[in-house]
């Protein structure tokens, strides 16, 4: 999977009309002659075939070699190993608060289906659901840092600050906003499915059975529903690693946040070859220890999966 | 077989005495639903049912497939659709039941034994569906004593639903019932497409309950399993019931039998010749 996914993008981005000399000498293109660029070009081997350029690129990722980036002028894995944390820091707190919160709604909405309450929940997921991150994240950087000046207004620590000052608090405060706008519309997805799920199960014989023995209220909901309803809840939970990398993305550039998500962006914009590559093959690793998990989980909390692993 | 438990039920009748357990007088239960829009329309399920159930005593309701006899054990739990109406009088122990009263019984008073084994949460294991019904200490040793009561092994507690075979699972379906102090269970179509060993052994433990003075409402389509187990036969057909008859009735071309109906469910039988009028 990895190999198709760098094939491809190697693919896309030497096709694309970006010009590897070109953007590593950036504004000093003035100063540099003809032949120095050639030299460059040869340097690099840019005029070999795509193919070996490819394998030279494969062989160098192998031995854990990503290349430099050509905007930070440090190795790639460096750069992607600082805005990860950064990332990850962002994108845990969504995650889990959107899992948490997802689940607990859809819980609440499946046992009261039908009330005011569960259609009050449904309709603020069907509007999160339709609400675009970005936009989201604007009004909440409108209301929350621009009026009431709460939190700041973006990066991930104070402006002008040295690293070494920055407290684990500014950091802190620096996440609420992104991290908020992320996890209010993956809450939606959540309780929508947990919902359905829910009443799905609500309907079936063996709970149908449990309210004929009298078991009611939140008593049936926690020995028969939790499990039978976390299977679908966990599977999007983690199947949404690639959804939560995109949203990152969106809110990183719109709260300047420096993570991972932001450095893609530029790195795409601009050309930094060799950075991009890296992310590219390092989110689609993420995507899929994300799946892996939500595999594994399976696996624990339902026996009939694990049985069918034992057959074969 | 039959002449064997009458003589059984006859000794038991000595330990405790009868008393009127469940009674249901002119009950009827209707659909409203809504077709091709806003018309709205009344469809009867069942018309007219009466019936009684004393304790210790097994009461087979026999009817067709959808003539509504899955309708009357969800009536008596409580356990109807939102659209559906019922009129006439249901009395549990003399006094008339309320919804509210049905919500308290339901698994205290009146369990279920149901028709589906899809029944059992396909996530817990037996043993552990079995427990939680038990109120009480030595949860363990009580569902031991029940599952071997029902002819289950002891490692069929660690076994999740979907382990479990039809028959095995219809017995833990009765466990559940046998732990719960319920004293009126109403099983539901509970033997359906079992082979001769496996019939025989999920409705053992249903007489069992009845031998314990438990009464038993036993819905089936299957005159056959009815007259083995039953004491009583009510016959159900077209939302009405037609004829309450012992089980000592049914015998040679019918004779005792007094509606035709009846007489032709009995003589459509093969051991009496597959008579159809």
């Amino acid at each position: 999977m990895l190999g198709a996914i760098s094939l491809l993008s190697f693919i896309l981005i030497s096709n694309s009309p970006i010009d590897p000399v070109r953007s590593y000498i950036g504004a000093d293109m003035m100063l540099v002659s003809p032949e120095q660029r050639q030299q460059i070009a040869e340097y690099w081997g840019l005029n070999e075939s795509k193919t070996s350029q490819f394998f030279h690129w494969v062989k160098a990722v192998s031995q854990g070699d990503l290349g430099t980036s050509l905007l930070y002028r440090v190795p790639v894995t460096d750069v992607i190993a600082e805005r990860f944390l950064a990332s990850l820091a962002l994108m845990a707190v969504a995650w889990g608060l959107s899992g948490l919160f997802g689940f607990i709604l859809g819980s609440i909405a499946g046992m009261k289906q039908g009330s005011w309450l569960d259609r009050f929940i449904k309709g603020y997921c069907f509007i999160l659901a339709s609400t675009p991150t970005f936009w989201l994240g604007l009004v909440a950087l409108m209301a929350f840092s621009v009026w009431l000046g709460w939190f700041p207004i973006g990066l991930g620590s104070p402006a002008g600050m040295l690293a070494e000052d920055v407290t684990l608090f500014d950091r802190l405060k620096h996440l609420v906003l992104p991290a908020l706008t992320l996890s209010i519309v993956g809450v939606a997805n959540v309780a929508l499915h947990t919902r359905q799920k829910l009443v799905e199960v609500l309907n079936s014989d063996y709970v149908r059975f449990a309210k004929a023995k009298g078991e009611k209220g939140f008593s049936l909901y926690w020995r028969h529903g939790l499990r039978n309803i976390s299977l679908p809840a966990i599977s999007l939970q983690f199947a949404s690693f690639g959804e939560l990398f995109g949203g990152a993305v969106l809110a990183e550039q719109v709260f300047s946040y420096p993570g991972l998500g932001q450095a893609i962006v530029q790195a795409g914009l601009e050309g930094d070859v060799p950075l991009l590559l890296g992310i590219v093959l390092f989110s689609a690793l993420f995507v899929f220890i994300g799946n892996l998990l939500a595999d594994v989980f399976y696996r624990i909390i339902d026996p009939r999966i694990r049985a069918e692993g034992n057959y074969e | 077989m039959r002449i064997n438990r009458a003589s059984h039920k006859q000794e038991e009748g000595t330990h405790f005495r009868s008393s009127r357990l469940l009674e249901v007088t002119d009950f009827a239960l209707s659909f409203t639903t809504y077709t091709g829009g806003l018309k709205e329309t009344t469809e009867q399920a069942i018309k007219k049912l009466d019936m009684t159930i004393d304790t210790g005593e097994i009461v087979a309701v026999v009817g067709a497939s959808g003539s509504g006899k899955s309708l009357l054990a969800n009536a008596i739990l409580g356990m109807l659709p939102a659209n559906a109406t019922v009129s006439g009088l249901i009395k549990y122990k003399g006094k008339a039941l309320t919804l509210q009263d049905q919500v308290q019984l339901r698994g205290t008073e009146i369990a279920m034994i149901p028709q589906s084994v899809n029944s059992l949460d396909p996530l817990m294991k037996a043993g552990k569906q079995v427990r939680t019904m038990i109120k009480g200490k030595n949860k363990k040793e009580k569902q031991r004593e029940i599952f071997a009561a029902v002819g289950l092994d002891e490692k069929v507690e660690r076994n999740y639903p979907f382990q479990l075979s039809g028959g095995m699972a219809r017995r833990v379906l009765i466990a559940i019932a046998m732990v719960s102090s319920a004293e009126l269970i109403v099983a539901d179509e509970p033997t359906p497409g079992l082979d001769e060993q496996a019939l025989e052994d999920s409705i053992r433990p249903i007489r069992l309950l009845a031998d314990q003075g438990k009464g038993v409402m036993f819905i089936t389509h299957d005159i056959g399993t009815a007259l083995r187990l039953a004491d009583k036969i009510v016959v159900f057909n077209d939302g009405k019931t037609i004829e309450t008859a012992n089980v000592k009735d049914f015998y040679g071309k019918g004779e005792a039998l007094r509606h035709p109906y009846t007489k032709q469910l009995w003589n459509a039988l093969p051991q009496n010749g597959f008579h159809t009028p």
